[in-house]
């Protein structure tokens, strides 16, 4: 059932425009422009050091852009933070959630930030979805990688986000824990509408998954497109060949202007 | 500002401390052994010196007002040290928490904390060595609301030290209440410090606090004109505080000091 929900609002849920970034004389990001519908999921691609996390720290409003701008569901980031960040929710690897509170205690915490109606029945529903159950009152730091990240997506689903930001969601996962998180996400874009922005180094998760992706490179955009069109396109037999010759030689693999 | 993100600030400090026995335990055995301490040794002043001080009601009452002070700033400090200890500032602010909320949270969090601590040390200094603490009646509730707000002032502004210099910088924070002492006359008079040390003591809440405190312990009239002018100063540096936090977090955002923050990233 790859049906495209009708009902969400024609407004894209995440419009990045001209989105740039500098430290001193380093572009971390340079006018990077996108956007984002309601049950879509991109792919933000890219080489280390190419400006993924930077790009989803700025839409996470932990970092400042140096000029461009993010709107959220239309909501302008910059002028209405709290609003936007409402609407949003994010789980990466590298942000795991503190170890000394248990899951249901994590879950309370994030529920009473993100201001979730009915907390407790609202927990209950994601600790079942996530078969998180049985560990409801264990602690955190004391869970398995796979186990720490179905915690950071439910936590990351809480307060039913419409745009969810997921930066290498899958990285310390087992293969077959992994093919369920990516069901998981697949669900909630086609069920639930939610826009999701996908990091990944994993080429075959983003073909899998992803229903577009963004070529990074030095902080722009290269390619964008159909992932398992593009590297057709572009005479490559993947879209791990294609993503080496681009990290490789970005511009000569076909750079947008 | 919301109740609800506020409540969730709080909450976290409150299930940390909950399952965590090493965390409990300070607030009471330091402000024990202070209690015991400085018990027997005013005990001990008012055996030998045969003078008409008090010193059980002027030293253990200046100890005991003292320690309520520092357990206020430590307990801001504490509860944004473990957001620190734990990398949860990208998951925090990655959130609608408003940064005003944030701030918030942690100052319900030492309430909390350090009232525990202050019933602790009243029931120890009264029941075992005769503080007559209660005998200062209503001019006890101003002297605690001093202390209790300049005590939040300084929690915020070792959090924002800790923000913008790295958790390194922790060990800086925590000497912050006896570095204020000295000047501050916890138990001497003013008078007896050099008058540049007089005019530093004047910027500081908790100086007029243990003046009147004296002046009560030796039976003169309470004056409430110094402790409103204690508690005005106290709310200015208050406001300061959480601006500069504002302005150290603006920063952090701003350079990407937040996104990363941990001991390695931050010098």
């Amino acid at each position: 059932m790859d049906q495209q929900p009708v009902s969400f609002a024609a407004l894209p849920v995440l419009r990045v425009t001209e989105l740039c970034k500098s430290y001193g004389s380093l572009r971390a990001v340079d006018h990077v422009s996108f956007e984002l519908r309601h049950g879509e999921i991109v792919g933000l691609l890219g080489p280390n050091g190419a400006g993924k996390t930077t790009t989803i720290n700025m839409i996470l409003g932990v970092l400042a852009p140096t000029s461009g701008a993010i709107r959220i569901a239309g909501i302008d980031l910059a002028r209405q933070r709290s609003r936007a960040l409402a609407r949003t929710s994010f789980a990466a690897v590298y942000a795991a959630l503190p170890g000394n509170l248990t899951v249901w205690q994590n879950l309370r915490v994030f529920g009473l930030i993100y201001g979730v109606r009915n907390l407790t029945r609202r927990i209950a529903e994601l600790l079942a979805e996530f078969e998180l159950e049985h560990l409801r009152d264990t602690k955190c730091g004391l869970l398995s990688s796979g186990e720490q990240t179905r915690v950071a997506l439910a936590k990351a689903m809480l307060n039913r986000p419409e745009l969810l930001l997921l930066d290498e969601p899958t990285a310390s996962l087992d293969p077959s824990a992994a093919q369920r998180s990516r069901a998981h996400v697949r669900g909630l874009a086609r069920e639930g509408g939610c826009g999701i922005l996908w990091t990944s180094h994993n080429m075959y998760e983003v073909e899998e998954v992803c229903d577009r992706v963004l070529f990074l490179s030095h902080g722009k955009i290269l390619l964008e497109g159909d992932p398992k069109g593009l590297p057709r396109e572009h005479g490559a037999r993947s879209l791990e060949e294609l993503f080496i010759r681009l990290a490789r030689e970005p511009l000569q693999a076909g750079a947008a202007p | 500002m919301k109740l609800r993100p506020v409540a969730g600030v709080a909450l976290r400090q409150f299930y940390l401390m909950r399952g965590s026995p090493v965390r409990v335990l300070p607030m009471f055995a330091w402000v024990a052994i202070d209690i015991v301490l400085w018990g027997f040794i005013t005990r001990y002043l008012n055996s030998i010196t045969g003078s008409r001080i008090n010193f059980v009601a002027s030293l253990l009452g200046a100890v005991l007002m003292w320690d309520f002070f520092t357990r206020v700033m430590q307990g801001v400090t504490t509860a944004f040290l473990e957001d620190v200890w734990s990398r949860n500032f990208l998951n925090f602010f990655a959130t609608p928490l408003a940064v005003s909320e944030y701030v918030v949270g942690l100052v319900l969090t030492s309430i909390a904390t350090s009232l525990i601590g202050l019933a602790v040390m009243l029931v120890l200094a009264t029941a075992v060595f005769g503080l007559p603490f209660f005998s200062m009646g209503v001019a006890l509730v101003p002297f605690l609301l001093v202390l209790f707000l300049f005590g939040i002032a300084l929690g915020i502004l070792a959090s924002a030290l800790v923000l913008r210099l790295g958790p390194a910088s922790e060990w800086m924070v925590w000497p912050l209440p006896a570095l204020i002492s000295p000047f501050v006359g916890v138990f001497y008079p003013l008078a007896t410090l050099p008058l540049w040390m007089r005019v530093i003591a004047r910027a500081l809440p908790p100086s007029y606090v243990f003046e009147d405190m004296r002046a009560i312990v030796m039976g003169r009239a309470f004056t409430l004109q110094p402790l409103l002018v204690g508690i005005a100063l106290a709310v200015l540096l208050i406001v300061l505080a959480a601006g500069f936090f504002v302005r150290v977090y603006r920063y952090a955002v701003r350079s990407g000091l937040l996104a990363r923050y941990t001991a390695e990233s931050v010098s």
